[in-house]
């Protein structure tokens, strides 16, 4: 085997950072995904200003520079906040944004504004024919949306989804420069100590590599579940 | 809100931080980032173009090797890709006293060719799928006329697919400026390196971080306006006629 | 579909749930939690199980004992160190921070705790003259970003020198040793513990002399960093620094670390106060 210098249980340490990171960073991303679909297809001109805004700004700034503002300027920001609390009402509370909160915040939002996209083009293709269907079943809108719009959205959001996650994964690696010890970060330090790079830094991308094929086989699977229906000739099964 | 406001004069005087010395640093690093992004892709771009073509080949020997490049490039960070060349390169023995240590011992030739084995991986799919995707009757049209497979690469697919291929590398182009702000982490003074060090200079980070986002946000839409041009002039042909 | 709610909402709890945990954690005021910036050999490393040691946590944890405090450390990068002070990260630094005009704008210092000159370190077969600047034209240097040898470097050798600026002062040590860098500005005893230039037959050798002014750009030595409202804080590691120095306690310890001098004994009016 190859001997990793004594570093072998802190870089699992942070392949699990990394891993539980890029999962909750995809749930938030998928959440904001969703409004930011809704206040873009909305007929509301703020909310749907509001969308098209967010969208443009995260997708015109290097990820790194928004973890950066986030990480450094939004510990002050939310401090100057509850400074005015303290003030204002005598709340004395502090909110530490530390590297994984901002790391988690920052890429669910980056990832927010992709997923967005994905979403509000997924909605579209769902045919109103099936939501009126569903209405005229007496279901409710939440039902009707449960049963009827998502799991049909979701047929075309999929490959879309995929696609994020693979970009999300990788994007995890950037919270290594602000702090985080995620496994790039353990072994950027282990290079540094050790003068051994590919000793270090070819696990770490093995590790990304590995995650990457299984959450392909993974979306495999899940696509095969929601196209249940459609037949074999679907458009992103070809 | 005095502090939100003693914030906002400060910013809007600013004269203790953007001052012509910081300034000039935001400008080193806009031409550092510009031709750092300009020549990975361009090389990038003539390196994709023989891997793609080989990409589709029906032998597995030619086949199976670019795939395992692009599949490896585009599943790991960039940011690993860096550090093991930058890191890597000190050592191959001897390297300090060959020729090739006037060109390493920069961290700007380290970041290149490792952006550019980076967007080379993601052309070359890119290019890939647009070649695999030509028209059937193109390709017949060009049989017919007794065309030689070269040829007709040359002539018929290769510019047919450039052009479907140019919105995905127009995002490609965008992506890879943004990727391009890693390259501060091995001491390139980049966009996003110039507002590291006047961060670190100032302990000022929404000044620093929030005037480099609007430089790469300029720069973003500036590739976009030029991407839009492309596709209307190119892709004319494509459009649903009214 | 049930599930993707449920764990949606499990997501946001966990979120939500770990800001609400370091929120009350905060409340906790007896222990004063102490940032640091790791590694700086000697002065703060950590062994093979990841526990800090050095010279500084040992300065630390002693002051925070004769203070009457229970501490913590806080690891932080060196380029942040100031900002999660401000940011309430942590209740000081005690992390090799010198006394400057521009921190002491952001910041309320100690008295200083030791001073240590800086030093131009290159590889022992170059011939380099630091003195001629016209000579220095195109050759590569680094330092650590945001120390005062940046600040110094880029005021007085921007025109000439390449600068090279790093996030740790590991790098720089490590970039020095690959050829990328000609030089390194370097604080005195980082160069001797990484480099060991002072024997003979290092490949690495000290030029021109060792730098402590201009005192507006090197100040008067390291200290703890407090915010400006903790006065109190202050005032209670001042106090358990003149105790320090006054019963041999700084000599022992520093004695441990080093084989040269870097104490800078407070004055009988520092510490009457």
């Amino acid at each position: 085997m190859i001997d990793l210098q004594g570093y072998g249980p802190r870089l699992l340490e942070g392949a699990l950072v990394t891993v539980e990171l890029a999962v909750l960073s995809l749930i938030l991303a998928v959440i904001l995904g969703l409004l930011t679909a809704s206040a873009k297809l909305s007929r509301n001109r703020l909310v749907h200003g509001i969308g098209t805004l967010y969208t443009t700004l995260v997708r015109g700034v290097p990820d790194l520079v928004l973890m950066m503002l986030l990480f450094y300027g939004g510990q002050i920001g939310i401090n100057m906040l509850t400074d005015q609390l303290y003030y204002a009402f005598d709340i004395d509370i502090f909110i530490n944004v530390d590297a994984f909160v901002a790391g988690v915040i920052t890429i669910g939002l980056i990832f927010g504004a992709y997923m967005g996209e994905t979403f509000r083009g997924a909605f579209q293709s769902v045919e109103e024919g099936q939501m009126e269907a569903a209405r005229a079943y007496g279901m409710s809108p939440l039902l009707a949306f449960r049963r009827v719009r998502f799991p049909l959205m979701m047929r075309h959001a999929l490959p879309g989804i995929g696609n994020n996650w693979m970009v999300l994964l990788k994007t995890t690696a950037l919270v290594s420069i602000i702090g985080l010890t995620d496994m790039v970060r353990v072994a950027a330090e282990a290079t540094k100590a050790t003068h051994e790079p590919f000793l270090f830094m070819i696990p770490v991308a093995l590790i990304y590599l590995l995650i990457a094929t299984l959450s392909e086989w993974g979306f495999a699977k899940l696509t095969k579940r929601y196209n249940t229906g459609f037949g074999e000739s679907s458009e992103w099964n070809n | 809100m005095e502090q939100l406001n003693g914030w906002f004069t400060e910013l809007l005087s600013g004269n203790l931080i953007f001052t012509a010395n910081t300034l000039s640093f935001y400008w080193g690093g806009l031409v550092t980032t510009v031709q750092l992004v300009f020549l990975s892709l361009l090389i990038g771009v003539i390196l994709a173009v023989p891997l793609a073509i080989g990409r589709g080949s029906k032998r597995r020997w030619i086949k199976l090797p670019i795939y395992a490049y692009t599949y490896v490039f585009r599943g790991t960070p960039l940011l690993i890709q860096l550090y093991l060349v930058y890191y890597g390169v000190v050592f191959f023995d001897g390297i300090q006293d060959s020729i090739f240590w006037v060109v390493f011992k920069q961290a700007f030739f380290p970041a290149l060719i490792a952006f550019t084995l980076n967007t080379a991986a993601y052309t070359t799919e890119i290019f890939h799928g647009a070649i695999k995707n030509t028209a059937k009757g193109e390709i017949e049209a060009a049989r017919a006329y007794g065309m030689s497979r070269k040829l007709m690469m040359r002539r018929i697919i290769l510019p047919s697919a450039f052009r479907r291929a140019l919105p995905a590398y127009g995002n490609e182009v965008i992506f890879m400026l943004h990727a391009s702000a890693v390259a501060s982490v091995v001491t390139i003074m980049d966009l996003t390196g110039a507002a590291y060090y006047v961060y670190a200079r100032f302990y000022a980070p929404f000044q620093a971080f929030i005037f480099v986002a609007l430089i790469y946000l300029c720069l973003t839409f500036s590739i976009m306006f030029v991407f839009r041009r492309l596709e209307k002039r190119l892709l004319a042909h494509l459009r649903p006629r009214a | 579909m049930n599930k993707w709610i449920t764990s949606a909402l499990l997501a946001g709890a966990l979120v939500s749930g770990q800001i609400l945990g370091q929120a009350m954690a905060q409340d906790d005021k007896d222990t004063v939690r102490l940032g640091i910036d790791v590694p700086y050999e000697p002065f703060v490393m950590r062994d093979a199980d990841g526990k800090l040691e050095g010279f500084e946590i040992d300065l630390g944890n002693e002051l925070c004992a004769r203070a009457n405090l229970e501490c913590s450390w806080v690891e932080q990068s060196w380029d942040g160190i100031i900002p999660g002070l401000l940011a309430r990260k942590y209740d000081a630094i005690l992390s090799s921070m010198a006394i400057t005009p521009e921190r002491e704008r952001q910041v309320m210092f100690s008295l200083p705790y030791y001073n240590t000159p800086s030093v131009w370190i290159t590889a022992r077969d170059r011939d380099i003259d630091i003195d001629d600047k016209q000579s220095l034209e195109g050759l590569s240097v680094g330092v650590q970003r945001g120390t005062i040898r940046d600040v110094y470097v880029t005021q007085e050798y921007g025109d000439v020198l390449d600068i090279h600026r790093y996030g740790s002062s590991q790098e720089v040590v490590n970039d020095l040793q690959s050829g990328r860098l000609d030089l390194t500005f370097e604080d005195f005893p980082i160069a001797v513990d990484a480099i060991d230039f002072r024997q003979d037959d290092s490949p690495y050798k000290q030029l021109g002399d060792s730098i402590k002014t201009p005192t507006s750009i090197f100040g008067k030595g390291a200290a703890m960093a407090f915010r400006q409202r903790d006065k109190a804080l202050a005032a209670k590691f001042d106090k358990a620094i003149c105790e320090v120095y006054a019963d041999g306690t700084f000599d022992k310890l520093m004695e441990q670390y080093f084989d040269y001098d870097l104490s800078v004994r407070p004055s009988e009016a520092d510490c009457a106060q």
